[in-house]
Order: structure tokens, then sequence, then C-alpha cells
């Protein structure tokens, strides 16, 4: 099936997004901070691979590096009332929206120093005073909680958007669905932002969608408007991200984002090194010489007198020293009390516990 | 004390929560407009509005985790299901989000959200519809699971569960809502996980939840009548928080426990406290536990045979006759 052209893909159109008037605001500072974020995403994610591969942690681990420019372009833009949630692949989003290192190494070595205490691992990071409500590991399972996130700020009469990332592979679940209908039905300002990297685990999105160029078209069938754009341009991630929140904020209208990523690695640690079967090498090459995000943003960058190669290495290396730091604390971390074990099942049985006040801030009592 | 419906007891909780906290907003298919599948929420709509009192389309999944969403950001949702048959929809979102997100978050995020509707058959709607999940629910650390028996009880719980930090499942029944009660006219609040004594006695200890308690009575006054056996009814009320001590405190008064539940007998909820008296109180029993379930079938459409599934009366006799 074949979609014509629309409209809302910016990526057909050859434009400069480093030119919209939300990029041209941006300081020299702000730039580099910009950059910095995808350094320590990708630094991060790198030492936890490695430390993983020596055995330090178990569990899961889904890598983001190659799709940093989405997470790092789109929390930039949070105000004060926008939040976040995504799926398993939350590591780049946690580190966008300001956690540390040292919160999030802690919790992949399970530590009781983690953000959850231990309790969530690497599909399970939260901040919820950062607007960070994770971390979900059913896929599509967080796309209503999203839009609960995006009713709870319109029924306080807030100026914010609910910014739910998910997966090519997600807007496959009926819980999608069911939540672009009432997003639209009921005015929810929810932004569902679809990281397409083109997989889900093993399977191409040729083999899991019947319509293959174009997901957030799908919206157009609840009457959304949606948007598709080059998630490798961290310019252009946060120009279309900002017509959204626009919308969400002035409107009370829920948008579709679709941005175009790869991760260079494989779909968890399973298949990390993965090479062969569903992707070719030379597709996997190709996407780290001529797509990667950080790369790209660097080129930008430097082209424009911006940054140089000796401040790149610079903020490089420290994105590295933090993240070796990190996993020496989290190395270094006790780990949790096995008493904890039957702590943050119920509010009532921690109450006085610090376990039970942490939850208690978003409460009026 | 007015004589009051059970479902105007609930709607009495509902309104004086909704005007208590700004925060309490009810949520589900045909609430508002319609009034409530069982007119459980009638007036509401027109007293309250929009803003409190919200139709939904059918999306158990994406409606139920909406209310999940909201409560992580401090609302207190209350979220109808139209029959807690369809919970199963909606599954993942109470099970993996709302059960489970204290505790993936390290206590970071509460979920203070109602779940509400029937449970149990018994108005002939077939096996979809006929659904008895409390164990499903109970198994599920995280979840708080109660039945209330009576309007006095409907009421008082359902202001503590509104109230509660945890996601609370309510399990009413069709059946159940039409019955009236005594309902004092100013407030009050029933604590979760606090059974209560609906009949004292001497003899056997009857013990269950829900629908099932008002069969127990019947049961009860029957035996007292015409056997001149005094059976105490104790009433759960919620099923986690489970309220052992009054358990135990009325199985070492009388030393026979008799076990009703319209659930099913097969890792039933009946199961679990039966499982719990032997291990606690083995050598109070002068008798062998007795279980009064409901027979090991999905719901039979035909009034006449549904109604044999259920713990009926006559069960519950030869139950407490055999060990007596
Ligand atoms: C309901 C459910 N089914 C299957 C899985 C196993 N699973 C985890 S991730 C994944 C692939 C999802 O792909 P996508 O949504 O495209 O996200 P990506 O991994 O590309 O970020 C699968 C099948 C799951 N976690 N939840």
């Amino acid at each position: 099936m074949e979609i014509l052209a629309k409209q809302n893909a910016v990526s057909a159109e050859n434009h400069d997004s480093s030119e919209a008037e939300i990029n041209r605001k941006l300081t020299t500072a702000d730039q580099l901070e910009l950059l910095r974020k995808m350094l320590q995403i990708r630094r991060f994610e790198q030492v936890g691979l490695s430390k993983y591969q020596g055995g330090k942690m178990s569990g899961f681990i889904h890598l983001y590096i190659g799709q940093e420019s989405v997470a790092a372009g789109v929390c930039s833009l949070m105000g004060e009332h926008d939040h976040v949630i995504t799926a398993y692949r939350c590591h780049g989003h946690a580190l966008a929206v300001g956690m540390t290192m040292n919160e999030c190494m802690a919790e992949l070595y399970g530590k009781a120093t983690g953000c959850s205490r231990g309790k969530g691992g690497s599909m399970h990071f939260f901040a919820p005073d950062k607007n960070y409500w994770g971390g979900h590991g059913i896929v599509a399972g967080q796309t209503p909680l999203g839009l609960g996130l995006a009713y709870g700020i319109k029924y306080k009469g807030l100026k914010g958007a609910a910014l739910c990332f998910l997966g090519d592979g997600a807007v496959n679940q009926g819980a999608f669905y069911e939540c672009l209908n009432m997003a639209s039905l009921m005015d929810l300002p929810v932004i569902y932002i679809i990281e397409n990297n083109r997989y889900s685990m093993g399977t191409s999105l040729e083999r899991s969608s019947v319509v293959k160029n174009c997901l957030a078209e799908r919206g157009e069938a609840f009457g959304i408007e949606w948007a598709q754009a080059k998630g490798e341009d961290i310019n252009e991630v946060r120009a279309v991200t900002q017509k959204a929140i626009e919308r969400a904020h002035n409107e009370s209208r829920p948008t579709i984002l679709e941005f175009d990523t790869y991760r260079h690695y494989g779909h968890s640690v399973a298949d990390a090194k993965h090479k062969g079967g569903y992707r070719s090498a030379e597709e996997i090459e190709d996407y780290k010489k001529n797509h990667d995000p950080i790369q790209l943003y660097k080129r930008h960058l430097i082209s424009k007198g911006v940054l140089t190669e000796e401040e790149y290495t610079k903020i490089s290396d420290a994105a590295k020293a933090e993240a070796d730091a990190s996993a020496k604390f989290a190395e270094e971390s006790p780990l949790p009390d096995p008493s904890s074990i039957f702590e943050d099942v119920y509010f009532e049985v921690d109450r006085g516990t610090e376990a039970g006040r942490t939850g208690k801030h978003f409460f009026n009592d | 004390m007015a004589l009051i419906e059970y479902r105007d007891a609930l709607n009495q909780a509902f309104a004086e929560e909704i005007e208590r906290d700004p925060n309490v907003v009810l949520i589900g298919e045909e609430v508002a407009q319609y009034d409530g599948a069982y007119k459980v929420t009638r007036g509401l709509w027109k007293k309250y509005g929009d803003k409190r009192v919200v139709d939904t389309p059918i999306s158990e999944a994406g409606f139920i985790g909406m209310g999940i969403g909201a409560s992580m950001l401090g609302l207190r949702p209350v979220m109808e299901l139209m029959f807690w048959s369809f919970a199963t929809v909606a599954y993942d979102q109470i099970i993996n989000n709302a059960a489970q997100i204290r505790y993936m978050s390290g206590g970071l995020i509460n979920c203070p959200i109602v779940i509400r509707g029937p449970a149990n058959g018994g108005t002939s709607v077939g096996a979809t519809h006929s659904h008895t999940p409390e164990n499903w629910l109970a198994n599920i650390p995280g979840l708080k699971v109660v039945c209330a028996a009576t309007a006095y009880d409907a009421k008082g719980l359902m202001k503590t569960a509104i109230r509660d930090n945890d996601p609370v499942m309510f399990m009413e029944s069709t059946l159940l809502y039409g019955e009236k009660g005594e309902v004092p006219d100013e407030e009050y609040l029933i604590p979760l996980g606090k059974a209560d004594i609906k009949r004292e006695g001497k003899h056997v200890s009857i013990i269950g939840h829900g629908r099932a308690i008002l069969t127990a009575l019947k049961a009860a006054e029957l035996l007292e009548a015409e056997h001149d056996i005094s059976c105490e009814v104790i009433d759960l009320r919620s099923i986690r928080p489970l309220d052992e001590e009054a358990i135990l405190t009325s199985v070492r008064k009388t030393h026979r426990a008799v076990l009703v539940d319209e659930n099913k007998p097969f890792c039933g909820v009946s199961a679990q406290i039966a499982s719990m008296i032997q291990e606690k109180c083995f050598d109070d029993l002068d008798a062998p536990v007795q279980r009064v379930t409901s027979l090991d079938a999905p719901a039979f459409y035909s009034p006449q045979i549904e109604k044999l599934q259920f713990p009926e009366v006559h069960r519950i006799i030869a139950k407490v006759l055999a060990i007596s």
C-alpha cells in the first residue's frame, strides 16, 4: 500500500531545522548541553553494556544507542507541567530528563541506591519529581498511562503535555488505538512519540505493518494531527515536537509524532552484538556512519563554529568519566536489605518508613 | 437511620467524597448521562457535571489505564466496570501497572485508584458476565480487594477505599444493588481489613464474604430454629487485607468452621482461608473445615440451573449438620 506524500511529512521537505525559531533561540551553551546529553546517554550505556558483559548485572538491557537525538531533543523542551513516560528502552529518556547516572547505574546493578531501590531494574527507571514516570515493560502498556497523565494535567487546569514514547512495534497493540480514540474524543494533551527504529525485536517494520512508510498517519482515522520527521537530526526533533507541545498547551489536543531512527546494537543484550540475521552488517554500518545523531550534530556545530574537535573530545571524555564513576558508585553501593522485599507493596504498610514518605508528596495530605 | 438500597448507599459515598475532595472523579461506561448501567451513579452527573462524572467509550484497557495514569498524578479516580468480568480486557493495566507501580518505583509512585462494579452471576447472564474474580485479584500483591455484603458496609467501605492510597478492587453484585439496609445519616468510615460479626454464635463459625453472607445468615436462622445450632457468621468484608485474627478468634471459640464462598473452589478464597485455619489453629478444631463454594464450572444460563451453582442455603445447612 502506498501513501501519498503528506504535507505533514516534514522529512520530505528539504529544509534546515536549525533555522526553526525554537532552535535559533539556542545559545552556544544550550547547544553544547544538547550534545552533552546525547553523549552522556551514549557513554552511560556503553559502560553499562561492558559491565553487563562483565557479569555485574542481570536481566535485560535494551540499549538506546543511535536514538539519543529523540530523547534529548524532546526532553529539552519540557516545561514545568510537561510529563514523560516511556517503555523499557528507558535509559535515554531517564538521563534526558535529568536523572543522575549514579541512581541509574545503581539501578542496573540492583543496588539499594538505585532510583527504584533495586526493585525496577533496567526497564523501570522512575523520577516523578522530574515528571518522569518510567520505564514500562509491557509493549504499549504505557500508552494508557500516558493518556492518564494527560488527563490529570487537563483535570488540574495546567498548561502541560504528556509526552509518551513508544516503538514501531507498539503501534500494533490494541490499547494504543483505544488511547487514540479517547485522546481525540476527550481533547487530551497527550503526544505519542513513535520512535521508529524499524525493528521490534527481530521483526522488521516490513513484516509487522501493512502500511510501511508511515505509522503516525494512523492518527488520521482518529482526527489526530501527526507528523513524520527525521529523528537523527536533533534540531528537527525539537522543531516538530515544539509544535505538538504548543498544540497540547494551547488547544489541549493530542498529536502523534513519528521519528525515524535506528538502534546501533541489538534489541537487548541477548543480541547486543548481533549483526546478521534480521539486519545486515551493511545496514548497521550505513546507519552508524551516515546517520549517527551525535556525529551529525557534532558536524553541524563545528560547521557553525560553535564547537571545536578539542571541545568535543572534552565533553565526550567527561561523559565517559561520569559513566565510569557511576559504575564505581554502583559497585560500591550496598545491596537492598532483604527486609525491603515487603516494603513498597502497600502505602499503609510503609507509613512512617522512608518508602512511605517518598510517594506522599504528590498528595494533598 | 434511613433504609436505603445498596446502590444508593454507594451513590451517597460517591457524592460525599466528590464534595470532600476535588481529586475524586467517577469514570466509566455509562456512568454519567445514562446514570449508570445499574443506576449506582444515578443523578451524580446532573449534580456534579462533566468534570467529575465522565462517560468513556467501551475501551476497558484504555480507560482503566488512563485512570491509573491519572492517579499517579494525584487524582483519585473511581472507575466503574460494567461487569467485573470485563476486567479481563484491562488486566494488563490492573496487574502490571496499578498493582506494581509502587513496588517497581521503590515507593516513589502511588496509585490511589478504585476499580469497582458488579461481580458474581445470579442474573442468568451467562458465563462471560458472571465471573467472581476476587481470588484472581487477591493473588496480586499491591492490590486490595473489598467485597461489601450490605448497604451499610458498601457505603463505609467505599468511602475508605476512595481515600486509600493503594489500588482498591471493589466487588459489588447485581443481585445486591436492590437490597435495602440501614445507613446512618451521619458520616462514617469502615476500615479495610476488619471483618464484621454479622451474627454471634457458639457452635459453628460460618465465614464468608459478599452476597454469600446473606445466604449464610438465612442458613444460620434455620439452623437455630430447627436444629438448635448456634452459628456465628463472620463477614470478611475485605479479602486483602484479610482479617486473620477475626477468623481465628471465632474458630477458637466455636471449634468448627464452614466457609461460604461464591468463588470457585479450586484455588479460591475459601481454599486460602481453610489452609490458614489448619495452619494456625489446628488444635482448636473439633472437625475438618468445610467449604461451600460455587460449583467448579462456568456459569449456566438457565436460571433454575444457575441457582444450583451458588452456595445455597440447604448446602450450607448440610455442611454444618455434617460437622455438628
Ligand atoms: C505485551 C508484550 N509482548 C511482547 C513483549 C516482548 N517484547 C519486548 S520489546 C519487544 C519489541 C517491541 O518493539 P518496539 O515497540 O518497536 O520498540 P523497540 O524495542 O524498537 O524500542 C517485544 C516483542 C513485551 N514486553 N510485551
